[in-house]
């Protein structure tokens, strides 16, 4: 099962639906309604009271485990859940994390957090969906799991009661978990902060490889593959490994820090799922958390085969080429070297030489926005090219730019494109011959 | 009936640059600040796209980015024995709308006025004499000098990230900068933008009359920049689609790509777009704004009381809603009392054309602010001793983008329409530059905004009266400016030259600029002015008037330079003194 397969996404497909729409009958943009400027959810109001440091620990780790993440619904308040997580299983609703007795955590004890956290289970003994990602959280210690309760005990009673999840049959059977679990979960036994930090927070709380490692098709950790790369949302989470090509091994341990403190480094952007990522854990993560994040992760080993011979045809190099010039190059650049930390630099990215070509063919369908941090705060953006390239000339410009520049990645069909299309957005409309 | 709503401590009218550059400083004051903007919320990544802001149908021939005539517009004369009529196109300006108002289709020309504009009543009359300023000249001096607002220059600079050549850092005359420009403290935040063909050729021929050409200050960004505010501009890409258009590259200086990503993100500001203020509340004694009423979209009325009212919207906008509030005595040209309305200003502009057979000069290549410009004849740059006019302006090759549908510079001779004509497009379009002149237009008795008598907007309320003209002293000026062009035209060595002069009454139709001025001016007094120089009304303490609205007369420059240092210079004041003792007035009358 998909664990984080998020609404960011769908809104942002309904963005960009709206942007076209009002491009291709622009009387309309006028009375579109008007976007209300949204106030980010980064700022915490900071306690009025001093808070024991068993619970500002909590409310670090709250934001290491990203749990505003999931447990914040637009418009609701703060970790009183709804969020509707779209899973290819069904939807399923973000609990009620605050301290509301009949709908919430109120009368949970700090055991029985421990045994959501760390098996999986509820306090009324039903099994969790493993949405909530406890195989993760099984890897956190007590005392870690105890300073989230801790937390978790300060957040004002909010009566809410998220809607019923919508699984089919027979997955809405709690006991069914107990199948799931049998082939995808082992608590961990003996959990501790080990000699790592870095692997600590990638493999526990960070839940990194909810959406980065790849699924088997019950939705569980493909054995062996941690890490190199995921889908999710019709999106592809990249690997986050010492692929030089397709992972971070090209990075440092100082991007990886700057990217997830900032929203943006000198070789990528943040956006889609990774935005909410960013917005609430990373960016107000410890620097030496997140260097030590880095360090993991760019050592972290990959068994992917390496990139073999790549045959392009030249005719659509050549045609990738020409349109690259009139739509890429005013941002990217003619040698694709772009802007970095605004415009990010496509040679040696992984976002062109990803072998699943998802995400290169959806930034020029559908756009992207760069998320926006305190640290940098502009929404620098990408429009969307869906409106004005037809499935070839996607797929020719997106070939082009995964082999070019020392680039490599096989290349992209038109048939590609239009699967991504038919699920992203409209289909492309073709002036009628008899207009 | 009104729904009255909590108290706050400021509320802004109109959401533009002096509205993101205020609610930017209040903020960081301390202050609970709401912005109420008419239009939309418009942004960089959901509606400037690069991918299709080169639709020149859409942005400019329709007027998307602009005032919706329909929904309310002004009326026109020339003169008070006219009638005003409705202006039902836009045509001599551009008036903007939403958010970032007229700052989002702007060029992004970043002047600062000469220390003698300020001046520009004493100045004059100590160096030409009273025959050169009549009565019924109406200047005055601004009550603040270049010195004063030196810093707000810089900070506006640096906020835009403007690329450019200082010509007088701390006095000192540089090297390829402006040498007649006021001394500045420091260099411009980037270098200037790559010159192309045509304004190369004019900046030689101009040195070797002996001018002092230097490449135009540009808030289009010549590199990747980081402002002090942390936001982040993208390096131009020299589209062409700048001037009257949005930009999607973040190249252009904007509320959007200057302030907004900071100020949107603070939880003690609030922006309520598609809502407009009806008018500025009073107390019964009339000595303190209270607050204004506005109406949503569905037309429901809210009254929203505030501390402190900020008047931010365009300067015409402005003067109405001065007048429709009651708030001040409106001006009568007639016995020269009264205030609002009064010293309404503009500017003039002509050209001169040159067409060459043997250079490709590429117009299409362009920016909002690239070009090279010469200032030996601006403001009194020059001795106007024997020319019977005070004034100036700049004069210079402005290479905007050759946007199709708009450019189609034709010479003497050739017909307006046919086969004809349609060769003579074709053989000259890249073969073809203009030279533009601009020049500052001075305040007149006769020349006032008033509400008109007759016509109302769609929400039933008057519309504003322009009236307007150009005096004698301005088409002599222009007259001038246009003669110096063609010298410089002719040296540059073309086919032909053709010179278009400003003839006769100002015209409404023609595309001129959009730089109006005047109407609530700042000065010494209550007697001769509505604001003091920190732009707070004399007659209502708690409510500042932001904009060119404070103009005591235009300049040759264009003027969103000097609003935003006037706009940075009363938030310091407000920030330092007011706000310490609020509802007092910060310079005695």
């Amino acid at each position: 099962m998909r664990l984080r397969a998020r609404a960011a996404a769908a809104v942002l497909a309904a963005g960009v639906a709206l942007l076209l729409a009002a491009r291709q009958a622009p009387v309309f943009a006028e009375v579109v309604a008007p976007a209300a400027p949204v106030a980010p959810a980064t700022a915490k109001a900071t306690p009025a009271v001093p808070e024991s440091p068993q619970v500002a620990q909590g409310r670090y780790l709250a934001v290491v485990g990203d749990c505003e993440g999931c447990h914040d619904r637009p418009g609701g308040a703060p970790y009183a859940g709804g969020l509707p997580l779209a899973t290819p299983f069904g939807t399923i609703y973000s609990v009620n994390l605050t301290q509301d007795r009949e709908t919430g955590l109120g009368a949970w004890s700090a055991d029985d957090f421990w045994n959501a956290m760390h098996n999986g289970v509820r306090r009324d003994g039903a099994k969790l969906y493993p949405a909530f990602p406890y195989p993760y959280f099984t890897h956190i210690t007590r005392a870690e799991s105890d300073a989230l309760y801790a937390y978790f005990r300060t957040l004002p009673a909010v009566s809410y009661r998220p809607p019923a999840n919508k699984l089919p049959f027979p997955l809405n059977l709690r006991f069914m978990v107990g199948f799931w679990n049998a082939l995808n979960f082992k608590p961990d036994n003996a959990p501790t902060t080990g000699p790592n930090p870095g692997q600590h927070i990638v493999e526990g709380l960070g839940h990194c490889g909810a959406c980065h490692t790849p699924k088997t098709f019950l939705g569980g950790d493909k054995n062996g593959h941690a890490l190199e790369g995921g889908k999710l949302d019709n999106w592809l989470a990249p690997a986050l490994n010492s692929d030089q090509r397709r992972g971070l091994g090209a990075w440092s341990t100082a991007d990886v820090a700057e990217y997830l403190k900032t929203g943006r480094n000198a070789r990528a952007n943040a956006s889609a799922s990774m935005a909410d990522v960013i917005r609430y854990s990373t960016s107000q993560m410890a620097d030496a958390d997140l260097a030590a994040v880095g360090d993991y992760l760019r050592g972290h080993p990959t068994h992917a085969a390496a990139v073999g011979d790549v045959r392009v045809d030249p005719k659509v190099m050549q045609a990738g080429q020409a349109i690259y010039v009139d739509e890429c190059a005013t941002c990217h650049a003619a040698d694709g070297k772009a802007q970095p930390g605004y415009f990010p630099p496509l040679p040696g990215a992984a976002v062109t030489q990803s072998t699943n070509p998802t995400n290169v063919i959806r930034f020029i369908l559908s756009g992207t926005q760069t998320v926006a941090t305190d640290a940098k705060p502009t929404p620098l953006s990408m429009p969307s090219f869906g409106w004005k390239l037809d499935d070839a000339q996607v797929a020719a410009v997106a070939t082009y730019v995964r082999n070019s520049w020392g680039n490599v990645a096989p290349p992209v069909s038109p048939s590609d494109v239009a699967k991504l299309r038919r699920k992203v957005g409209k289909p492309i409309q073709k002036p009628s011959a008899k207009v | 009936m009104a729904t009255k709503l909590p108290s706050v401590d400021a509320v802004l009218i109109g959401f533009g640059w002096t509205g993101a550059i205020m609610a930017q400083e209040l903020t960081d004051a301390g202050l609970n600040v709401l912005a109420i903007e008419r239009g939309d919320w418009r942004d960089t990544p959901t509606d400037f796209s690069p991918a299709y802001a080169q639709d020149e149908l859409r942005y400019y021939w329709r007027h998307e980015l602009f005032q919706r005539l329909s929904h309310d517009t002004l009326t026109i004369r020339n003169n008070q024995s006219q009638t005003a009529l409705p202006m039902r196109q836009l045509g001599s300006f551009l008036l903007g709308a939403g958010v970032g108002g007229a700052g989002v289709h702007w060029n992004g020309q970043v002047w600062r006025f000469l220390p003698s504009d300020l001046k520009a009543k004493s100045h004059n009359l100590q160096r030409y004499g009273k025959a050169y300023v009549p009565d019924e000249m109406t200047i005055q001096d601004y009550p603040v000098s270049y010195d004063d607002l030196e810093p707000y220059y810089d900070k506006f600079e640096y906020l835009c990230g403007v690329s450019g050549k200082a010509g007088n850092l701390k006095g000192v005359i540089q090297p390829g900068g402006d040498p007649f420009e006021g001394p500045r403290q420091r260099e411009y935040p980037n270098p200037p933008l790559d010159i192309p063909y045509a304004p190369s050729l004019f900046g030689q021929a101009a040195a070797s009359l002996g001018r002092h050409p230097f490449p135009h200050p540009a808030a289009n960004a010549s590199r990747a920049y980081t402002n002090p505010l942390g936001v982040q501009l993208g390096p131009c890409t020299y589209c062409g689609f700048c001037e009257k258009y949005a930009c999607g590259n973040y190249a252009k200086a904007s509320a959007q790509t200057t302030i907004l990503p900071v100020l949107m993100r603070k939880r003690t500001f609030t922006l309520k777009t598609n809502a407009e203020v009806l008018k500025i509340n009073l107390s019964p004694d009339g000595k303190t704004a209270t607050g204004v009423t506005y109406v949503d979209e569905q037309g429901r009325e809210f009254e929203q009381p505030a501390e402190m009212v900020i008047l931010s919207a365009y300067i015409l906008h402005n003067v109405r809603l001065l007048l429709l509030s009651g708030i001040g005595k409106p001006y009568d040209p007639v016995t020269g009392e009264g205030i609002v309305g009064k010293n309404y200003a503009y500017q003039i502009t002509s050209s001169v054309n040159v067409f060459f057979n043997d250079k490709i000069l590429n117009p299409f290549i362009g920016a909002g602010a690239l070009g090279v410009m010469i200032n030996d004849f601006n403001g009194d740059n020059f001795d106007h001793a024997g020319l019977n006019f005070i004034g100036g302006g700049y004069v210079g090759i402005l290479q905007t983008g050759a946007r199709p549908i708009e450019t189609h510079p034709t010479a003497t001779g050739v017909p307006t329409w046919g086969l004809e004509w349609k060769q003579a497009i074709a053989r000259d379009f890249a073969k073809t530059t203009q030279i533009n002149t601009h020049g500052g237009v001075m305040s007149h008795r006769g020349n006032y905004l008033d509400l008109d008598p007759t016509y109302k907007d769609a929400l039933g309320r008057p519309l504003l009266r322009m009236t307007f003209d150009y005096g004698d002293n301005e088409h002599r000026m222009s007259d001038y400016l246009t003669d110096r062009a063609a010298e410089i035209a002719k040296a540059m060595g073309g086919r032909e030259i053709k010179a278009n002069y400003r003839k006769g009454p100002w015209d409404v139709v023609p595309y001129q600029t959009t730089h109006n001025t005047g109407g609530a001016i700042m000065g010494e007094s209550p007697r001769d002015s509505f604001t003091n120089k920190y732009l707070q009304s004399w007659d209502v303490p708690n409510l500042f008037v932001l904009g060119a609205t404070a103009f005591p007369q235009n300049a040759g420059y264009n003027p969103t330079g000097t609003v935003a240092a006037l706009a940075y210079h009363a938030a310091d004041a407000i920030k330092a003194q007011y706000l310490k003792a609020p509802h007092q007035p910060l310079v005695q009358a």
